[in-house]
């Protein structure tokens, strides 16, 4: 089996997962830039991660014979301190033209608030004029609604943005449809504690088709399973999916939507 | 849009699943009954996993969505200030 890993924030974790989803057929990983459990005291802390995530990381995957990629922007857990953010977003575009760099994300909200809102508008300004495409991350449990309502409202608000070089992520039953019928990209997160599990996510791929969703582990410095791709590929398979839907869904939909970038480029799987 | 329509018969569909969500509903039980033999006030997450479970009976094809959404923040327009970074999993103005 064959698979892309399109969220998977690797600088949290250990060289035995890069072993583990290797073995198990992963093809390219891709992180995007995300709060890292504290927040950073000034924009030089972002500096710093996004030469790990544009130099280190990359070698690192390189290691294992792994493509590594990545999204860069500051997230919504950042995103309360306005001033912060500005500088970081003014520094984003020093990295643009890093070979590994895809786009803008994971953007977002997270409680939204006025504030996140603002740095939300800003950074889909900067993937507009810098003509990047996003990634974007929807808030958790309760506030994932009215945030997914907000942030269709701002990219389709713009009418630079081109829905189809757009990937919401982290949708679940009651966004899913909202997403897609705006004509963006909606990824399904696989948790054990929060998010999406592998049948619910199969579920929804059963219900809405699987034209423009993807799947992803996001694992990271929390409760995360790297290898929940492969896991629900093999639960597709309990299903009695056949190999060619299976592939469509976590290889063929991740490089679709990714070679819109021309950076995206990977040996023949 | 390319469809992926669903394969399982019901009977499969029982027999791959049924032993998970049993244990997952005994599981909620136990919770539940581990609330009533607490002390103390309960919060809202209480009286919102109360309001999300009434959606389990509904004779309707979304339960999950609608579980979803007894436990979501309808409200439409942004907060002013964030209060912190962490969500708990049900909306406190729901509440009553």
């Amino acid at each position: 089996m064959r698979y892309i890993e399109p969220h998977g924030h690797m600088v949290s974790r250990v060289t035995d997962d890069y072993v583990d989803i290797v073995t198990a057929g992963c093809q390219a990983v891709c992180e995007p830039a995300f709060w890292a459990g504290y927040d950073r005291s000034s924009v030089n802390g972002f500096y710093d991660y996004f030469c790990q995530l544009t130099e280190y990381e990359p070698k690192r995957a390189a290691k294992f014979g792994l493509p590594h990629f990545c999204w860069l922007c500051i997230n919504p857990k950042e995103s309360e301190d306005v001033t912060l953010a500005e500088e970081v977003v003014a520094l984003i575009p020093k990295f643009l033209d890093r070979p590994n760099v895809l786009g803008i994300g994971e953007i977002g909200l997270n409680k939204n608030s006025k504030n996140e809102l603002k740095v939300l508008e800003s950074q889909v300004d900067l993937a507009a004029r810098a003509n990047q495409m996003i990634l974007v991350h929807t808030p958790h449990l309760e506030d994932k609604l009215k945030g997914t309502r907000l942030i269709v409202d701002v990219l389709k608000s713009d009418t630079r943005i081109r829905p189809e070089r757009v990937i919401i992520d982290h949708v679940e039953e009651h966004t899913i449809k909202l997403v897609l019928d705006a004509g963006f990209w909606a990824g399904m997160t696989l948790y054990p504690e929060s998010k999406c599990s592998p049948a619910r996510a199969i579920d929804m791929l059963e219900i809405y088709g699987n034209a423009r969703l993807w799947l992803n582990s996001a694992c990271d410095w929390g409760v995360s399973i790297p290898l929940n791709v492969p896991y629900t590929a093999l639960e597709m398979k309990r299903r009695g999916w056949s190999a060619e839907d299976i592939d469509k869904v976590v290889y063929q939909n991740p490089l679709k939507f990714l070679s819109q970038s021309k950076k995206f480029k990977l040996s023949k799987a | 849009m390319d469809q992926t329509p669903a394969i399982m018969t019901r009977q499969q569909v029982l027999d791959l699943y049924f032993m998970d969500a049993r244990f997952k509903l005994i599981e909620l039980a136990a919770f539940l009954d581990r609330v009533d033999r607490a002390e103390g006030q309960a919060d809202f997450r209480l009286d919102g996993l109360r309001k999300a479970l009434r959606q389990l009976d509904a004779a309707r094809p979304d339960r999950a969505k609608q579980v979803l959404l007894a436990l979501s923040d309808p409200t439409t327009d942004p907060i002013e200030r964030a209060p912190g970074k962490g969500a708990v999993g049900a909306w406190p103005g729901a509440a009553g």
